[in-house]
């Protein structure tokens, strides 16, 4: 007993380190593919015929011998008609790219932005890097997670929304912002944030951008900077050209 | 990512031996100033830049970005004119105006347009453009690129043609989808009335820009890995010599650089490089987007002279520290690789290269993260820490393994269930990853750890007792 006693007092200490002593990241997915209904090398993926077209003009950039390169926005394109990156679609991107199938998996299993898990059809993807946490992005994961009845990683029954926690997306000084599929909401509070998931919920789209009433990233309030119209053509121009 | 993951690339090893004459202009004694060298700067007071002199006059937003818009506000005027001059006379003048890489690093950017006026081996030769921004902090590229996109497309024509390439391929990250979207409009713009492809802007010279979505990955910041990622590969930083200089992307000599640093060469192309060195001290000169977020009144990105005081920035731009200066606990100057000062070095910090590194820091690509007394300073750090961690490619162990351990490291410091000793253990790791990785996002994350603790360890010390 007393033995039991001792060792608890040194694990509260943290003398003793527990088995996990982080959480698991939730937003690394996993490398590995097990074949599911969804997801398997016998489901159906053909590019729509735009989407040849727009292959062509993919391929058309890069130089010849370099069809290679093509593979990311390939595989972008993909995901885009699918919704989702199913194996039979990276396969048919190391066909059309002349490729070994491993070297589509190694690209897709690396960028976190190809999705090979069924999700629904709005992403959320909230950012609570330093700056947005600093900001909030703490209130605004937990609102949208109670609105939701989510966790982080998980689809909503209605297969309406995923939720993802993400790294920094690069508009800091609009901080707290999320991503839903491809527009910025920036400048949220957590008012905003269920605003936009419920007009989101009756079929709108909101309107993307900043919600505190500004356009961008300038200063909200008086100008600072960029007060007067901006100087036309030839304007301090050097006398030698 | 643009960010300050290329710091060291050119600094490293076989470039140090063409560095060192740069370095020592001070000490030789030439009878005349050798050409390319900035003029003398005479101020002493830096900040407070007038409307006039701003580079990106619609930063905001609040005019046209595109062609017939661009052109009112004098993008492309006389680009041909530019082009006409030469690669040498471009090239000094952008030596003359003292322009340093805005991605990070802070390499000179005449140099290193240089390395690639080597006599051609046939080889085509490609400029790529680093769009691929995600050091936290940093927001600066984005605005370039969804407000004023002709500034960059004209850039890449005047660099492009400078160096010989053929075509430039801009590199942008896969979140920006509406950036990239204004990029691809603009350039096609440009292709219609005639100012890029064959011929362009009627100069005989042959120039295509090519658009190319990243996927998310902060690594292909890294320009190596930007190249690798390029031609379809994952995002892992290559070894380096060969530099891309010589073996860069598809194999041909390739020149990496910065949105920022590539948009303003138009402007000071027009308006001479003198007037570009008249702005900041000596070798920090120019001016430069500052984007200032965290706990300020009014957040926002701007344009202002190199070698502003911090605290002039932040009271005059961001509306000052939310509850007041003296509710100041600390800075993260330039971006979060960068380490963090306390209050007491921010009352003098000089916003340019050298100014910040004389504060044990960096200018990185001057994101400026600001924390106030409520912060929980351990917590912002660790949660960076776990950025890295993400982020690692996992080509080198040290970066690898060891952001993992200072990742569970720090976030036992968070809540103080440590021993006191970890922290010169943590100090230790770092130093042990810093320097050994192929890149420098190892350095990236050691060096957040080190401001911590060199800064704050009381604080930690603080919380591991009263656990």
């Amino acid at each position: 007993m007393f033995a039991i006693k001792q060792i608890g007092r040194f694990c509260n200490k943290g003398l003793i380190r527990n088995l996990q002593t982080t959480a698991a990241v939730q937003h690394d997915a996993l490398f590995v593919h097990r074949d599911t209904a969804e997801d398997n090398p016998n489901v159906e993926f053909e590019f729509t015929p735009e989407n040849q077209k727009r292959i062509e003009a993919i391929l058309s950039i890069y130089p010849d011998g370099h069809k290679r390169a093509a593979m990311i926005p390939l595989l972008d394109l993909a995901q885009r008609q699918y919704g989702w990156l199913p194996l039979s679609a990276m396969h048919k991107v190391a066909d059309i790219l002349e490729l070994p199938r491993m070297r589509v998996y190694e690209v897709a299993t690396f960028y976190t932005m190809f999705i090979r898990k069924p999700i629904g059809k709005n992403h959320i993807q909230v950012c609570t890097t330093t700056p947005c946490w600093l900001r909030g992005s703490d209130e605004i994961l937990q609102t949208i997670k109670c609105q939701l009845g989510i966790e982080v990683g998980e689809t909503t029954k209605d297969k309406l929304f995923t939720l993802s926690e993400v790294e920094c997306l690069g508009a800091c000084v609009n901080a707290p912002m999320v991503q839903i599929n491809d527009d910025y909401y920036e400048d949220l509070t957590a008012d905003d944030a269920c605003q936009i998931l419920n007009d989101i919920k009756c079929g709108n789209k909101p309107r993307a951008g900043p919600r505190n009433g500004r356009y961008a990233a300038e200063p909200i309030g008086e100008p600072t900077s960029l007060k007067c119209e901006p100087p036309g053509p030839g304007f301090g121009v050097r006398s030698d050209l | 990512m643009t960010n300050v993951l290329v710091r060291f690339n050119h600094l490293a090893k076989s470039h140090i031996g063409i560095l060192a004459p740069f370095s020592y202009f001070n000490i030789q004694h030439y009878s005349t100033t050798p050409p390319g060298t900035p003029p003398p700067q005479t101020k002493t007071k830096f900040g407070g830049l007038s409307d006039e002199d701003r580079v990106f006059t619609n930063l905001y937003g609040r005019y046209d970005w595109r062609l017939k818009g661009a052109l009112k506000r004098g993008d492309w005027y006389k680009a041909k004119e530019i082009i006409l001059k030469g690669p040498d006379w471009i090239i000094n003048e952008i030596k003359v105006s003292g322009l340093r890489g805005r991605g990070g690093a802070g390499f000179p950017s005449g140099m290193k347009y240089s390395f690639m006026l080597k006599p051609s081996d046939g080889r085509p030769k490609y400029l790529v453009i680093n769009a691929d921004e995600g050091e936290p902090g940093t927001c600066k590229d984005r605005e370039i690129m969804r407000h004023d996109p002709h500034k960059l497309v004209e850039g890449c024509l005047l660099v492009g043609s400078a160096m010989g390439a053929q075509a430039a391929y801009i590199y942008i990250r896969g979140e920006f989808y509406n950036e990239a979207s204004n990029m691809q409009i603009a350039i096609a713009e440009a292709y219609q009335a005639g100012l890029l492809g064959k011929n362009a802007c009627g100069s005989g010279y042959d120039f295509d820009v090519f658009m190319h979505r990243g996927a998310g990955a902060y690594i292909c910041g890294e320009e190596t890995a930007l190249i690798e990622s390029l031609e379809g590969k994952q995002g892992k930083p290559r070894l380096k010599p060969p530099f891309p200089a010589d073996v860069g992307v598809f194999g041909c000599p390739t020149t990496v650089t910065n949105v920022e640093t590539v948009a303003v060469a138009p402007t000071i192309l027009r308006r001479g490089g003198a007037w570009f060195a008249s702005f900041g001290r000596t070798r920090n000169s120019g001016t430069k987007l500052f984007s200032i977020s965290g706990h300020v009144c009014t957040p926002c990105t701007v344009e202002e002279e190199m070698s502003i005081p911090l605290k002039e920035l932040i009271e005059r731009h961001a509306g000052g520290v939310t509850g007041g200066w003296d509710n100041l606990l600390g800075v993260i100057p330039g971006g979060s690789s960068t380490p963090v000062i306390p209050k007491s070095v921010c009352e003098t910090a000089i916003m340019d290269f050298d100014g910040l590194v004389a504060c044990q820091t960096s200018l990185g690509t001057a994101a400026v993260i600001v924390m106030n007394k409520q912060t929980d300073i351990i917590k912002a750090i660790a949660r960076l820490i776990m950025f890295y961690k993400h982020e690692s490619c996992g080509q080198c162990t040290p970066c690898r393994e060891g952001i993992n351990w200072m990742n569970k490291i720090m976030y036992r410091f968070v809540e103080g269930k440590a021993r006191l000793d970890e922290i010169d253990m943590i100090w230790e790791l770092s130093k042990q990853i810093e320097g050994h990785t192929i890149c420098a996002l190892g350095d990236g994350a050691a060096w957040p750890v080190q401001g911590l603790i060199r800064h704050f360890r009381s604080e930690i010390e603080c919380r591991i007792k009263e656990f």
